[in-house]
């Protein structure tokens, strides 16, 4: 029986310490890490509260985040409960084996705080790490603060472990702007996040010697598409459960959490469509844009990245006349990501918004309100002339002389 | 909504100071957020703490910020780095020096014309004589509280005391001693 920790109803906490009482509340049975900046204290404090008897749980240390996956896949297929946490580079490395997880149909949970990729080497936050994730066939859930990083990290166990899903479950937080930046957050009390998250109840696990199973098989052309497409379709079949775990997480702490977040969108005429705490920054300019300028603008944010909620995108957007879509991660020769799949979500409405994409904050680079209101104003010009005015692709926040890509064709 | 950014070097304790400031704060109902910007992550390198309290939810993320407060608890930084940057006219600075504040502002030409709002206190000399060691956060929250005027001293005494619990008695006492004299000695 673990011991009883002290808390309080309200905490100042950041977003590594919140992520990891989640960790603590769901009792995570094992955590095999190889710890980096800057998620590494979530994993250290889960292994001091193990060594403090907080825990009734394992934490295994391994050689690299390759084998903290592995260690990871292993666990969860003998049948526990089982999390950890990891970054940038070791993000990179562990994602030969996020497929391997998320194709045995796993359900492990991997608190991300997002990074920038080297190189050159950088510590801070980007999201060029949640982007590299986004086909491995997890579940990519996207927080915007501190209070968010604890909240999401107990929903992903409840959503992931669901047998009707049984997929592995990515929480995202900003690197340093949330992980690292205390904050108020209100936890709930242990019993209540116990109760809520609920005993792991195992699917085909490796320890059931009466009943022997195979994780890990080979299949070549005979089965292994019908086997990726059952996967993708259980992605797609997760919407509706993560809708109803957002719906039972408000009842036990009246926070009220959706697939898709949108804030003054009821009357918007720009909007920006963003991820991560860009997210509560631009609702800042947009309140303010509001009552200086008259501005009607608003935000839609993926709080659900993957599955990609295109359905929930289109309702979102439908009626605005101009979008600007931030991508914090270097897109490599195309469009942003976000840019993309929101522009394609709305191409198959009869809706026909200018959409435009700001590349922005890599490598930690500050996001200002200041900048957010520049972007809604150039999208309330965009939405006045009819027509996007600048390149459709743009760098937001970069040094030197304008880079900018493309034009628009329409008229 | 308050603004403030601490000035310091790794090792000081401005992130611990912000942190501790945040928890108590919140402990009003207020707000509160914590953060730092570090340059390389080395003992002794000049580093960016930053706190933001408010009645609401702060959802502002950005490093940028217009101070009201500027809290500087390493005397040398005061000169090197630039703790005007982003002010506006009625930031205020508390300042550790050994120095008197005209001595203070006659070394440093960007704070002149703003006597009015420059504070001084010894945080240093405090946390050798109070706690053994060159520790000038705890000190610094003690002249915060009287310049702010945004608690009374014992509410913020007791609030300290939870939030430095685990701690062993010697420091706690120590803690409670610096951040006393500072606020009786900031000027």
């Amino acid at each position: 029986m673990a011991e009883k920790y002290d808390l309080q109803e309200r905490e100042v906490w950041d977003g590594n310490f919140a992520a990891s009482q989640a960790l603590r509340q769901a009792q995570v049975d094992v955590v095999a890490a190889y710890p980096i900046t800057p998620s590494t204290p979530i994993v250290e404090n889960y292994g001091s509260y193990v060594a403090n008897g907080y825990i009734d749980g394992e934490f295994v240390m391994v050689e690299s985040e390759h084998g903290a996956m592995s260690g990871c896949v292993g666990a969860s297929a003998a049948g526990g409960r089982v999390a950890t946490a990891t970054s940038s580079q070791g993000f990179a490395l562990m994602t030969e084996v996020l497929y391997q997880a998320s194709g045995m149909r796993l359900p492990i949970v991997l608190t991300v705080v997002n990074r920038a990729l080297a190189s050159p080497l950088n510590v801070r936050g980007d999201h060029s790490d949640m982007y590299l994730g986004r086909d491995s066939g997890w579940i990519q859930l996207d927080c915007f603060n501190a209070q968010e990083a604890y909240d999401m990290t107990l929903c992903a166990f409840k959503i992931g472990e669901n047998h009707d899903v049984r997929l592995p479950v990515m929480v995202h937080q900003d690197g340093f702007i949330t992980s690292h930046t205390a904050q108020n957050v209100y936890p709930l009390k242990d019993e209540v996040a116990y109760g809520f998250v609920g005993d792991f109840k195992p699917v085909d696990d490796m320890l059931d010697f009466s009943r022997p199973v195979t994780y890990g098989a080979q299949t070549e052309e005979d089965w292994h598409f019908e086997h990726k497409a059952r996967q993708h379709k259980a992605l797609m079949d997760s919407r509706s459960i993560i809708d109803d775990v957002f719906a039972q997480f408000k009842e036990i702490s009246g926070r009220e959490y959706k697939r898709v977040e949108t804030y003054m969108m009821e009357d918007a005429e720009v909007a920006i469509v963003a991820l991560g705490t860009t997210v509560e920054t631009c609702i800042v300019a947009a309140r303010e844009l509001r009552k200086e300028e008259g501005i009607k603008a608003g935000i839609v944010a993926p709080r659900c990245f993957r599955p990609f909620p295109f359905d929930k995108i289109r309702d979102a957007l439908g009626n605005v006349k101009a979008i600007a879509c931030l991508d914090r991660s270097s897109p490599g020769g195309a469009m942003g990501a976000l840019f993309n799949e929101v522009s394609a979500a709305i191409y198959t409405t009869n809706a026909r918004p200018l959409v435009t994409n700001f590349i922005y904050g890599l490598g930690g680079r500050d996001f200002s309100i200041a900048e957010a209101k520049r972007i809604f104003k150039e999208q309330k010009a965009h939405a006045d002339a009819g027509k996007i005015t600048t390149d459709i692709q743009q760098f937001s926040g970069l040094r030197g002389p304008h880079l900018g890509f493309f034009q628009t064709k329409r008229s | 909504m308050v603004e403030i950014r601490w000035h310091s070097r790794a090792g000081q304790g401005a992130v611990t100071g912000a942190k501790s400031l945040g928890d108590v704060v919140s402990t009003t109902g207020k707000e509160v957020q914590a953060f730092a910007l570090y340059g390389s992550a080395k003992r002794g390198a000049a580093l960016r703490a930053y706190n933001r309290i408010d009645d609401e939810p702060i959802l502002n993320h950005a490093k940028f910020m217009n101070p009201d407060f500027v809290l500087v608890i390493d005397p040398a930084l005061a000169f090197t780095d630039n703790i005007t940057e982003h002010e506006d006219s009625d930031t205020k600075y508390i300042i550790t020096t050994h120095l008197t504040k005209e001595e203070l502002i006659a070394g440093i030409p960007a704070l002149q014309g703003r006597e009015d709002r420059v504070f001084t206190v010894d945080c240093v000399q405090i946390s050798l004589d109070t706690i053994g060691r060159s520790i000038p956060n705890a000190p610094m929250l003690g002249a915060f509280v009287k310049i702010s005027g945004m608690f009374e001293l014992d509410y913020f005494l007791e609030n300290m005391k939870r939030v430095l619990s685990k701690f062993p008695q010697k420091i706690i006492d120590g803690n409670m001693a610096a951040i006393t004299r500072a606020y009786e000695e900031v000027k």
